[in-house]
């Protein structure tokens, strides 16, 4: 039995009908076509799947689309504003905080989750924040770095950096 | 990844809940932060035909004081807890413990309510409501029962809800008493994050210097949390140096229904009980003097 | 070759824009038209006859549009091959099908596919599948595999051995006989998930008519998938068309065509729509490939002065239920010969026993085979060391290969192109301060407190490889790589790659290489890869070998471009084209640099044609196909410092050095990124990772919530550097980075675990380093009496 759901994601009001059992990380991918949340595991445990609800962070495998019915949602793809990237983009791509980038999306959106909650953390506070979210690939240390640089551009309010799209500088 | 297929409810109120638990009987399963819950459902360890959302009662949320109580909402969700005030001054434990849940976005979705319901062996939060002596408020359909963590926790995944209840609220007693000090150490699961084992202990310190009394919860070692009593007496009246405390949890893990997997065996969680009710208990002590 | 604005230079990656916004396209990412769903039933037993398999139930679910079973597949879908028949070693190939007929042989196993049109109804569909099985007794250790009596899994591999591979250099039997000193040692080289994040999956379109496949995998090696699909499914190689577009990770894991993959391309067929499979993460543990898993007895013979005169090792390696592709290559030939490591060792011999057990099989996974040698080696070093009272530095620079020695022809039979071991160990010690920790370790020792220094001196052997080598060791396949430069008409670069990167970041060094070559902004050089229709023909990525291979294959695509280039500049320069100098992107004649062509004009002219010197075609597009002569041989030292806590045999990591030397390297910032990624898979093996079978043969660390893979607070910030030793065979000079990291790095926590816990004669613990294991190896040790606060002969006194 299908149930209507109403869901604003990246700031769009979306109506659909879901079976209940629809996971929120199967809404956004499968029936939203946002395919930049990703699934990584069946445990909760990668983080893969980060998105704000309601502006913090969830795994959306974790959280049924029901239970967002009439919620706020915002994915990776919600970052970029006016073909801006959101500093924690910007700070990923210059300090190598992806290889695959499998993971990338819900590290970002729990970054942005992070920063909002501490604006200025240490090294280790952002190795314990973003815990819930694994890599393979980079060893961590990167993705650190980047979180930290964008730390420092939004509190300082630093130059936005280049438009989206533009490569190999 | 996919779970079955069930019927969903999102009641609005308690009474509506009860309503719908009754109409579900057997085959109805709450759904509280589903931090839990939905990783059952995926594996399709639990294939409920009616799943009874409780993330719309209002009622049940909200952090108060109660005189000498914080009294919690069966559906506050962790962070909420984290970020009160009267909760960091009045029952630091409860901060000490749940900073260590998981990560961050469980702390978003889970709740105080369902973590206790739910009584993980390797759950964090039971240490602390053993060792607070929390009271827990449940309704059913004949009416409200009051449980004391002491004997809430059964078994692994078992309390002492009846399958017709609903936890309500947990009432915390404050630790703000001068001279009494908390803290919760555990042995992080490399994996799952959760407690291999984990100590929440609440100490006061006399003016001699001496331990006046303590409270010890224990989690994670067995099927379910405990109070570490031994330990408790032993230390009760005794100095509060490292000797004394190491030889006062010598017996730490005893009443520990000890439970081991291919991560830890049963003979190192109960050393690990040791060494964390020792350092725990110093930890406790320290705060208590600040 | 000219040093230059891009190799060398750390540029930001071309693939991060799509990957950050969230663009990128994985295999689940993929959606066609009238797309179906698969689901693969799986065996709950590790060791089993299927006695009855009833599938009625499943096919009348509304929404189901097939249910398939091994005996569908007859005829039509063939057993997995292996496609490494290692010679001389009695190698058994039992037929490995994609879906089970009457035995299933491990916990995973296949046994039937769902077709639906969601994936919650093929799973609904897969619940009403009714399977009887009979239990059949289980084996899950090699050892216990090849014993007399063990239960056997393959009427054609008597004894479950699957292959016993042999090699020898010198006399090693007559080195150990007669040696002063002989150190003997077992070591447990634990079995590993590789864990990508994407789990791997396919999505298969089967155009019925047409009779072509257009086949979307997560893979490491789209046109080996070609060439196995082709095999496996029937279906012409120039029918297939594969595409690997973005893949979340591979580490070897992705490098097999699987039986789920043939399954999706099958099912596709029967039902004429695409079908799209896609393991979840428990599913990915049992039928995705495992790492590692090997238990090797080794002897080290020595003089008293601690020169390593010989070396003996006996392997038994645990091949799973099945022999995945790679498989059997892994454990001999890219373990053995690496063996002797950095060390002049020249007596030598190594003997390997493959075994089959009822467990998932097991491939290549990063390092595949390199790891295993240098882990043992490095531990054995130590070992002997402290037999002999040495300092573990000591001991290594004894033994070393000679930098003035290079090409060295070691133990193991292979020339070292180039090394200079001593120069990497000096800049690790300076960089970790090893005389100062030494001092610092002494007096927190008289506190109590164990910290202790850990060294990791390593060659591998990368760079895959010499095709004749390749073949001479039974790989089915060639290694050699071919490179396409294409210049348009408006002067923007194609390279086409059949290197097949998943993170590695290829999109950009190769853009760099190319640039940097041809004088033009690297933002005009476009990669292109993972496309069996856009490219002829490629090997994949793996065993370090995209830049080593791959980029000297592009750097000889682009110098013939530039001399095809150079020719038609002479001729509209009215010059002989020995005048012509190319530089900066520009052909000017010899004397006169204002008669000049960019290479753009020229791209531009060879394009239209109009003028085109005699006997040169038009276009401006070249190809070189480059087999190596030799593999590479990187080679570094790491340091690790630990803390052991002894009350809860914790191990905390304080500081971890790693000093390597790749070659030459085209972007430092990627090669920094591999170290990274590398050191955290070996430090995962050395202190949290273990798949684990119980002995009904389940995986109890069946899920992530079981398995450790590290996460970002048990992982160290790796302090990196380099020097430079060119590979000597290669133009470009690089040798390759993938696996270096995890070839050094868990040794280099071992024996930092071992050194701090020396005053208690502890002398090894095997891998994962768990709490328990170290916390009972303590209490082991102290109860033996050999405690002391320091013992004689220990280094750093």
């Amino acid at each position: 039995m299908e149930q209507n759901i109403r869901v604003t994601v990246n700031g769009e009001e979306q109506q659909s009908a879901v079976e209940p059992r629809t996971l929120l990380v199967h809404y956004l991918r499968d029936v939203l076509n946002l395919t930049g949340t990703h699934v990584g595991c069946d445990t909760g445990q990668c983080g893969a799947c980060t998105v704000l609800l309601n502006g913090q962070p969830v795994k959306s495998c974790m959280v049924l689309a029901v239970q967002a019915d009439g919620a706020q949602v915002q994915t990776v793809e919600g970052l970029a504003r006016n073909g801006e990237y959101h500093p924690i983009q910007a700070a990923f791509w210059e300090k190598h905080g992806l290889q695959c980038g499998f993971c990338t999306p819900g590290m970002m959106m729990a970054a942005v989750g992070l920063l909002q909650r501490n604006p200025n953390p240490t090294d280790a506070e952002i190795r314990e924040q973003l815990e819930g979210n694994l890599c393979r690939c980079t060893g961590y240390q990167n993705i650190v770095a980047a979180v930290r640089s964008a730390a420092d551009a939004m509190r300082t309010g630093a130059a936005q950096p280049a438009t989206a799209g533009t490569a190999g500088e | 990844m996919y779970p079955t297929n069930f019927a969903y409810a999102a009641p609005t109120s308690l009474a509506d809940v009860i309503a719908q638990m009754q109409a579900a009987g057997d085959d109805g399963k709450l759904l509280a932060g589903g931090q839990s819950l939905i990783p059952m459902l995926k594996f399709r360890l639990a294939e409920p035909a009616t799943l009874i959302d409780l993330g719309r009662v209002q009622e049940l949320r909200g952090i108060r004081v109660d005189g000498n109580n914080i009294v919690i909402g069966a559906m506050t969700p962790y962070y909420q807890v984290l970020n009160s005030g009267e909760v960091q001054s009045r029952c630091p434990l409860l901060i000490q413990t749940i900073r260590q849940v998981g990560d961050p976005q469980v702390r978003t979705r889970g709740t105080v309510g369902g973590s206790l319901a739910h009584a993980d062996p390797a759950g964090d939060l039971p240490a602390a409501a053993v060792a607070l002596g929390a009271q827990l408020l449940a309704t059913g359909a004949s009416g409200n029962r009051l449980y004391d963590a002491s004997n809430f926790f059964q078994d692994v995944m078992t309390t002492a809800l009846e399958p017709s209840e609903v936890l309500t609220s947990v009432s915390f007693p404050a630790t703000d008493s001068p001279g009494t000090g908390t803290a919760y150490l555990k042995h992080r699961h490399p994996a799952s994050g959760y407690a291999v084992v984990g100590v929440a202990a609440i100490v006061t310190v006399g003016a001699d210097g001496n331990c006046q009394s303590a409270r010890i919860g224990i989690t994670g070692a067995g099927s379910h949390a405990t109070r570490a009593t031994a330990t408790e007496q032993a230390l009760a009246g005794r100095p509060l140096d490292a000797q004394s405390v190491a030889a006062a949890c010598a017996n730490a893990a005893s009443g520990v229904d000890l439970m081991g997997d291919s991560y830890a065996s049963s003979d190192f969680r109960a050393h690990l009980v040791q060494v964390l009710a020792q350092r725990a208990i110093m930890q406790a002590a320290q705060n208590a003097r600040r | 070759m000219s040093v230059s604005r891009l190799f060398g230079a750390t540029v930001k990656r071309r693939e991060d824009p799509r990957l950050i916004t969230g663009k990128g396209m994985y295999t689940d990412d993929f959606k066609l038209p009238g797309m179906l769903h698969m689901v693969i039933l799986r065996s709950p037993y590790a060791h089993a006859r299927i006695t009855s398999l009833d599938v009625s139930k499943a096919k009348q679910l509304p929404g189901v549009h097939a249910v398939l079973t091994g005996k569908d597949l007859a005829g039509k879908v063939n057993p997995i091959p292996t496609a490494w028949l290692i010679p001389n070693s009695d190698l058994k190939t039992p037929a490995y099908p994609a879906l089970a007929t009457d035995h299933v042989r491990y916990t995973g196993d296949a046994v039937a596919a769902v077709v639906a049109e969601t994936p919650a109804i093929a799973r609904d569909a897969r619940d009403l599948i009714e399977v009887n099985y009979e239990p059949l007794p289980v084996v899950t250790e090699t050892e216990k595999a090849l014993a007399a009596g063990a239960p056997q899994l393959h009427d054609d591999a008597p004894g479950n051995q699957a292959f016993h591979w042999s090699f020898a250099n010198g006399d090693a039997d007559g080195a150990i006989d007669t040696a002063e000193v002989v150190v003997r040692h077992r070591f447990v080289q634990q079995r590993l998930i590789p864990n990508a994040m994407e789990t791997r999956g396919a999505v298969a379109s089967w155009q019925p008519g047409a009779d072509e496949l257009t086949l979307y995998n997560t893979t490491q090696n789209p046109h080996i998938v070609r060439f196995l699909c082709s095999v496996i499914n029937n279906i012409p190689e120039n029918k297939i068309r594969v595409f690997a577009r973005d893949v979340g990770g591979g580490f070897g894991s992705k490098i097999p065509f699987y039986g789920g993959d043939a399954l999706t391309v099958f099912a596709s067929q029967v039902t004429g729509r695409p079908v799209k499979w896609i393991e979840d993460r428990h599913e990915n543990y049992l039928a995705t490939i495992h790492g590692r898993d090997q238990v090797t007895d080794v002897e080290l013979a020595a003089k008293r002065d601690g020169t390593m005169t010989g070396l003996r090792v006996k392997a038994y390696s645990n091949m799973g239920a099945y022999l995945s592709t790679a498989a059997p290559g892994v454990p001999t030939w890219l373990f053995a010969l690496i063996v002797p490591g950095c060390y002049t060792i020249q007596d030598y011999k190594c003997d390997v026993w493959g075994a089959f057990t009822n467990t998932t099989p097991t491939d290549a996974y990063r390092g595949a085979g390199r790891p295993e040698a240098a882990f043992l080696i490095e531990r054995m070093t130590d070992l002997l060391a402290g037999e002999l009272g040495m300092d573990p530095v000591d001991i290594r620079r004894k033994n070393f290969i000679p930098a003035d020695a290079f090409p060295y022809t070691s133990g193991g039979t292979l020339t070292y192109d180039s090394g200079n071991y001593q120069g990497t160990l000096d800049k690790a010690l300076e960089m970790a301060n090893y005389s100062g920790f030494r001092q610092q370790q002494q007096q927190l020792r008289q506190q109590g407190r164990y910290q202790g220094i850990g060294l990791s001196t390593y060659v591998e052997v990368c760079g895959l490889a010499p095709s004749p080598a390749a073949g001479a060791m039974g790989f089915q396949g060639g290694l050699w790589e071919p490179a396409t430069i294409r210049m348009l008409a408006t002067g923007k670069v194609v390279v086409l790659t059949g290197t097949s990167p998943h993170g590695q970041g290829e999109e950009t060094t190769f853009a760099q290489l190319v640039a940097d070559q041809l004088g033009v902004a690297v933002e005009d050089v476009d990669v292109v890869h993972g496309d069996t229709g856009a490219i002829p023909m490629g090997w994949g990525t793996y065993g370090s070998r995209s830049t080593a291979v791959g980029g000297t294959a592009i750097f000889k695509a682009t110098q013939k471009v530039i001399e095809k280039a150079k020719k038609i500049a002479a001729h509209l320069l009215e010059a002989a084209p020995d005048d012509i100098v190319f530089d900066s992107g520009t052909f000017h004649v010899q004397g006169s640099p204002d008669k000049s062509k960019t290479i753009q004009e020229i791209a531009l002219m060879a394009n239209l044609a109009w003028n085109m010197p005699e006997g040169v075609e038009p276009g401006l597009e070249e190809s070189s196909f480059h087999d190596p002569t030799n593999f590479t041989y990187p080679f570094g030292a790491h340091i690790c410092t630990v803390e052991v806590d002894p009350d809860t045999g914790e191990v905390k990591i304080l500081r971890y050095v790693a000093v390597d030397d790749v070659g030459v390297v085209v972007n430092p910032m990627i090669v920094d990124g591999q170290v990274h990624g590398g050191v955290a898979q070996g430090i995962g093996q050395a202190l949290y990772e273990h798949a684990i079978y119980d002995e009904a043969g389940q995986l109890i660390t069946g899920s992530m919530t079981d398995y450790a893979v590290p996460n970002m607070t048990q992982i160290p910030t790796v302090e990196t550097a380099r020097t430079e030793t060119p590979c000597p065979h290669n133009l470009t000079g690089i040798k390759g980075v993938g696996e270096t990291g995890t070839i050094a790095s868990s040794q280099a926590v071992v024996n930092a675990v071992v050194d701090a816990l020396s005053p208690l004669g502890i002398k090894h613990i095997d891998m994962p380093l768990t709490p328990e294991r170290v916390w009972k190896a303590m209490q082991a040790a102290k109860s033996a009496g050999s405690s002391s606060a320091s013992q004689p002969g220990q280094p750093g006194q």
